[in-house]
């Protein structure tokens, strides 16, 4: 305070600089942390893209071995233009979603059935333990003689891959649901579509996550295979047209499509976990 | 004296001969045991007597071996209500949740919840019926699965030791808590517990159960609420506390634990 009022007038400006900063430290150091924490994650993305960029432009890279990002942007928006986009990105996630939903709900029912039933699990359990050491997309040339390149053969194959970890997580979750929450819903009379609703599936649930999201793995897995393979349409197919005629871009832009099209499956499903699993300790909002 | 309450509330419970075997372990060889409508009655016993065992056939939850258990019906229809050792709370049910689960199905929701919301009162927990059970304390989860056990109006309700994890302080806090709610409410209780002086604060008669039978059937004719520096309290205690020591003392090989 003293050298504020003895100090010569440059000093005096500074400090008053300084003084209003200093009376806001908190929501800025909070904005300056959210931005840095935010921000973190997305530094080596932005840093390679700009390396690739320049490397692509002063000829370090061929066109053909890889193209630029600006050249992937840029046939994206000619393919967007064409309309081709849309309609390969609506078919490839319509087969998507078909394959999950069909192979997720067997997984889910098998899963329950087993879980809840003695005899249905002494029946199935080692069966499908067992085709569950086949890899599914070991089928592949065999689908192709059952169903051709139809729609049938990739919903079969998204089927199949998606199943087994949902069937797989579903009975565990079920097994290993507290033995003593199960008796006292027993002792307070719940009948047993109560004590399923109540007390079971509740507690299966942050194990059957574990599985949706298993699951969203390997259904976009099978189905790129399952595509770049054998089909008519499609983002695999569009990938492997442009192959034929060299347009690496179109290549490049499949596989980064693919990429957020996984990306925004997984935080659709991270979502219903935090909504329906706001109990658990490690969901809770802070 | 202290069964002053209105009896036509709770059960009449009548046990003849009642054995239970696990393989060619006999827990339970014969107990006898006639409890009248509205009366608390506290099991004791050392660790493996039988006890637990007893409690679980009360609650069917097990089948007895031998002999019949009959439960004469009381005006309440709420049944046999068992309150466990761990509170057994629902993780995914809110506080209130959690409560509705001891009200019956065939009420109205709107029913179901004031009865919960209305116990919740009657325990101390006005005002948490939102809260996860994971953010309550020990003694505050007890409280909800007491608050469960009662919301059906039981003419029977049955306590497994449900105070042991507890500090002594919320122990004796929900002893308190336990007899105001007989008092007001009526049912007939059957407390069991290692607990002597536990037993002898809240219990009109003390069963003490020994090698599956029951080997001393003690009348509590003290005004509530006991004060623990009762001298009647303290004679009877170390009565007990003999028979429990002189029994080990006799039959070294079973009591090595």
């Amino acid at each position: 305070m003293t050298t504020s009022t003895s100090g010569v007038l440059p000093v005096e400006a500074q400090q008053d600089e300084a003084a209003p900063r200093r009376e806001v430290p908190t929501w800025l150091k909070v904005l300056q942390v959210r931005v840095a924490d935010a921000g973190a994650g997305w530094v080596l993305p932005i840093g390679l893209l700009a390396v690739w960029e320049a490397a692509a432009r002063l000829g370090f890279m061929a066109e053909t071995i890889l193209p630029a990002p600006s050249a992937v942007l840029l046939a994206a928006w000619t393919l967007l233009l064409k309309g081709e986009l849309f309609t390969h990105i609506g078919v490839s996630g319509a087969r998507a979603l078909a394959g999950f939903a069909v192979g997720g709900l067997i997984g889910f029912g098998l899963g329950l059935a087993n879980g809840l039933s003695n005899v249905s699990r002494k029946f199935t359990d080692t069966t499908l333990q067992m085709t569950r050491n086949v890899p599914h997309l070991a089928l592949v040339p065999l689908v192709i003689i059952w169903f051709g390149i139809d729609e049938g053969a990739k919903l079969f194959l998204v089927a199949l891959g998606v199943f087994f970890p949902i069937y797989v997580n579903t009975l565990l979750g079920i097994l290993t649901v507290d033995p003593q929450l199960v008796e006292m819903g027993r002792a307070y009379g719940m009948s047993n579509a109560t004590l399923f609703r109540r007390v079971l599936l509740p507690g299966a649930l942050p194990s059957i996550f574990v599985g949706v999201r298993y699951g969203l793995g390997i259904m976009w897995l099978t189905l790129i295979v399952a595509e770049t393979i054998a089909a008519s349409s499609g983002l695999g197919y569009m990938a492997m047209q442009a192959r034929e005629f060299l347009l690496v871009d179109v290549v490049v832009l499949a596989i980064i499509i693919y990429a957020l099209l996984g990306k925004l499956a997984d935080s659709v499903a991270r979502a219903l976990e935090r909504r329906s699993l706001q109990w658990h300790p490690s969901f809770r909002a802070s | 004296m202290s069964t002053s309450q209105d009896p036509g509330r709770g059960a009449q419970l009548r046990l003849s001969s009642v054995g239970r075997d696990f393989g060619a372990n006999t827990v339970l060889r014969g107990v006898d045991l006639q409890v009248p409508a509205g009366q608390f009655v506290a099991i004791i016993g050392r660790s493996g007597c039988g006890k637990s065992t007893l409690l679980r056939l009360l609650a069917h939850l097990d089948q007895p071996t031998r002999g019949r258990i009959s439960l004469g019906a009381g005006e309440a229809a709420g049944g046999t209500r068992l309150m466990f050792q761990e509170p057994r709370l629902l993780p995914w049910a809110r506080v209130i949740g959690n409560v509705e689960v001891g009200v019956s199905d065939a009420n109205l929701p709107a029913s179901r919840r004031e009865r919960a919301l209305g116990l919740l009162v009657e325990v101390g927990l006005a005002g948490r019926e939102d809260d996860w059970p994971g953010v309550l304390s020990g003694g505050q989860r007890q409280r909800v699965a007491l608050a469960r056990a009662l919301a059906s109006r039981p003419q029977l309700l049955l306590l497994d030791e449900p105070l042991g994890a507890l500090d002594a302080l919320t122990r004796i806090e929900m002893q308190r808590l336990i007899e105001r709610l007989w008092l007001d409410q009526g049912f007939t209780a059957v407390l069991v517990t290692h607990d002597v002086s536990e037993a002898l604060t809240l219990a009109d008669r003390v069963v003490l159960i020994d090698r599956g039978e029951i080997a001393l059937d003690v009348r509590v004719d003290l005004p509530r609420p006991r004060r623990r520096d009762n001298p009647e309290l303290g004679a009877l205690e170390e009565q007990i506390l003999d028979y429990l020591l002189d029994g080990a003392n006799k039959d070294q090989a079973p009591a090595a634990a």
